[in-house]
């Protein structure tokens, strides 16, 4: 067992470097071909005031009159020896705004994938043991409405009726404007943080849901509810012992293969909200070329979605005995022993 | 005596054909079973012709869009859907076809001890391990870990540890080698000469004729004949409904001839007979409609023509 998760968390590993290096390279070659030019995007607005020859040093002390290849060489060790440059932006070293924006949203994101998680399992099981009646066809009315719903606008509905209309929470940010940052307490960061994790989570329900209503539906025509039926086991206990397993599983497994989805969903969660976290920081390095800070984001998102579907494949492993156990007749070759 | 007795017995299905209309299909029509305590009965018959239905309509877990008729007795009593509920697993045990019908996140050891309705359920599962000579191992495996054999005995445990008086195993040889084949069907004669009632659903008459007391056969989801096990001899001249003589002929080691044509489908069931359109003795009376079931020399037919 030992070895076949060391030898399997080594295949990961290998696959992860490789990831990392095309999605780099990739990434590398795009931002090179765009429109940005990374020392107008430097000197911003004081552009007028420097001279054609006072931006040719700019670029070469920068290393741009290099060529494509060695350029990448040199951001790529830079990258390895943990220098992840410094924001344009912010004036701040990447590693830095990335770990604190991340802070941001990894509350926000755990918030909403847990409710998400959690809801949607719940509301999946309900809809399949009540398959065909109304209490089914409304949650997968719901399930349906939501998956069709782009994040934006969901974000947008829900700052109307319950910021704009309701009153009961404010309108965005991680804090309250005109607050001394000492002065915010953790109510006012857990007030603003309710609105973007509950559009983000609304919509991560309808996922998990739908597919938990499928595999529920598929576990309770199986034959081995069948026969458990047919041993007297019935409601609660027949679902405790023999549906919930089979079902959270895949469930748990499908939830932690959705990182991407979550990030993606954050990236416009937190836009909409005005919301400091990772997903502000990437459109906000996009649109205004801080490529330091975009590289170091791409890197970290590939990271976090990476380790997502890892942790799914690891759950599968560990807790499946069909992917544990190894073939068939381990039991005899045990016994061989 | 009959312990579970089986009268009439429909079962159909409510259908969606196209759009919203609604169809009702019948699998199983006018069905009679009847178990005796210390005697197998074997029901034979090709697939589709309702063995497992009749198997899943008596413990009562057909799926909701079934629908049946006619009457089932346990013990003397009326066998309604609330006492199906209270009886299986306890009285009434299922010993399925294959290793899916064990759950695959289990391990097997728990799953038979699950099954045990009273008494200390870890001394039973190991005295049932025991007996079908399961190592202390097997306990601890998952349903994916075991071989075809082990399966088998291991679904058995879960029969034989609820200590039910009534046995209905379903399809339980196929896919196992001859020796393996013998031991399993032998462990249902021990149970039969334990005092319990076997219903043995088989498509393999051989096996059904080296155990069973009583044959039933099955087709197109009625039972056109039960006859003792003496009578499947010789050319099966003993035999009283054309079909069971023409599946005793089929067989390799008899004349090895088969019947042409193939069992109706439940959505068109020819109006009279069942077997009417591939039956050699067809009379127009045969067409009016469906006979009844009949006593003949020790056994029951239904057939009109049958002498």
């Amino acid at each position: 067992m030992v070895k076949k998760l060391s030898f399997f968390l080594f295949m990961k590993g290998i696959r992860m470097a490789t990831l990392l290096v095309a999605i780099c390279f990739i990434f590398f070659l795009l931002v090179k071909n765009s429109p940005i030019d990374p020392v107008q995007a430097y000197i911003g607005a004081d552009m007028l005031n420097v001279g054609p020859e006072q931006r040719a040093k700019i670029a070469a002390y920068w290393g741009l009159d290099q060529p494509v290849g060695v350029q990448f060489m040199n951001w790529g060790s830079a990258i390895l020896s943990g220098d992840l440059g410094t924001s344009m932006i912010y004036r701040r070293p990447v590693a830095d705004i990335i770990g604190e924006r991340f802070i941001n949203s990894l509350v926000l994101m755990l918030t909403a994938w847990v409710l998400s998680g959690v809801i949607g399992f719940i509301l999946g099981v309900v809809a399949a043991m009540k398959k065909g009646t109304w209490l089914d066809r409304l949650i997968k009315g719901y399930c349906y409405t939501l998956a069709s719903t782009p994040t934006f606008w969901m974000g947008l509905l829900v700052l109307i009726v319950f910021a704009v209309w309701l009153k009961w929470f404010p309108v965005g940010m991680g804090v309250p404007a005109g607050v001394l940052a000492e002065d915010v307490t953790l109510l006012d960061r857990i007030k603003h943080l309710i609105l973007p994790a509950i559009t983000l989570s609304i919509l991560g329900v309808a996922n998990v849901a739908l597919h938990t209503r499928q595999k529920m539906i598929d576990v309770l025509q199986s034959d081995y509810i069948l026969f458990a039926r047919a041993r007297g086991e019935r409601g609660i206990v027949l679902f405790w012992r023999h549906g919930l397993r089979n079902v959270a599983l895949p469930a748990i497994t499908l939830q932690f293969a959705a990182f991407s989805e979550l990030f993606g969903g954050a990236v416009l969660a937190e836009q909409v909200f005005s919301y400091p976290g990772l997903g502000q920081a990437t459109v906000e390095a996009g649109v205004r070329g801080d490529v330091p800070l975009l590289l170091g984001l791409v890197i970290f998102s590939t990271l976090f979605v990476f380790i997502g579907n890892l942790i799914a494949d690891l759950i599968y492993l560990v807790l499946d005995p069909r992917m544990r156990g190894g073939n068939r007749y381990a039991f005899y070759s045990r016994r061989k022993k | 005596m009959s312990i579970l007795e089986v009268k009439n017995l429909s079962v159909s299905f409510k259908q969606y054909t196209t759009g919203m209309k609604q169809k009702e299909l019948q699998v199983i029509s006018d069905l009679n079973v009847n178990l005796e305590a210390g005697k197998i009965l074997a029901v034979v018959g090709a697939s589709g012709s309702g063995k497992s239905l009749l198997a899943h309509a008596i413990l009562g877990v057909l799926p909701s869009n079934a629908k049946i008729s006619g009457s089932m007795t346990y013990a003397g009593e009326e066998l309604t859907y609330s006492r199906k509920i209270a009886l299986r697993g306890k009285e009434i045990a299922l010993v399925p076809q294959s290793v899916n019908y064990l759950d695959p996140l289990m391990k097997v050891g728990k799953q038979v001890r699950t099954s045990v309705r009273s008494g200390d359920p870890a001394r039973k599962q190991k005295e049932a391990f025991e007996r079908y000579h399961l190592t202390q191992k097997v306990e601890e495996l998952y349903p994916f870990q075991l071989s075809g054999g082990m399966a088998r005995r291991t679904l058995l445990s879960t029969a034989v540890v609820s200590g039910a008086k009534v046995i209905i195993a379903d399809e339980p040889t196929p896919g196992l080698d001859p020796a393996v084949m013998k031991e399993a069907l032998r462990h249902f004669r021990e149970l039969a000469d334990s005092g319990c009632a076997v219903m043995l659903i088989t498509h393999d008459i051989d096996s059904a004729l080296s155990i069973a007391d009583e044959i039933a056969v099955f087709y197109a989801g009625t039972t056109v004949e039960i006859a003792p096990v003496a009578d499947f001899t010789g050319k099966g001249e003993a035999l009283r409904h054309p079909y069971s003589k023409a599946l005793w002929q089929a067989l390799p080691q008899n004349e090895f001839i088969p019947l042409p044509g193939t069992q109706p489908h439940a959505s068109s069931l020819p109006p009279g007979c069942l077997f009417e359109p591939r039956c050699p003795w067809a009379t127009a009376a045969c067409r009016k409609g469906r006979p009844d079931m009949r006593e003949l020399r020790e056994g029951t037919v239904r057939c009109i023509h049958a002498t």
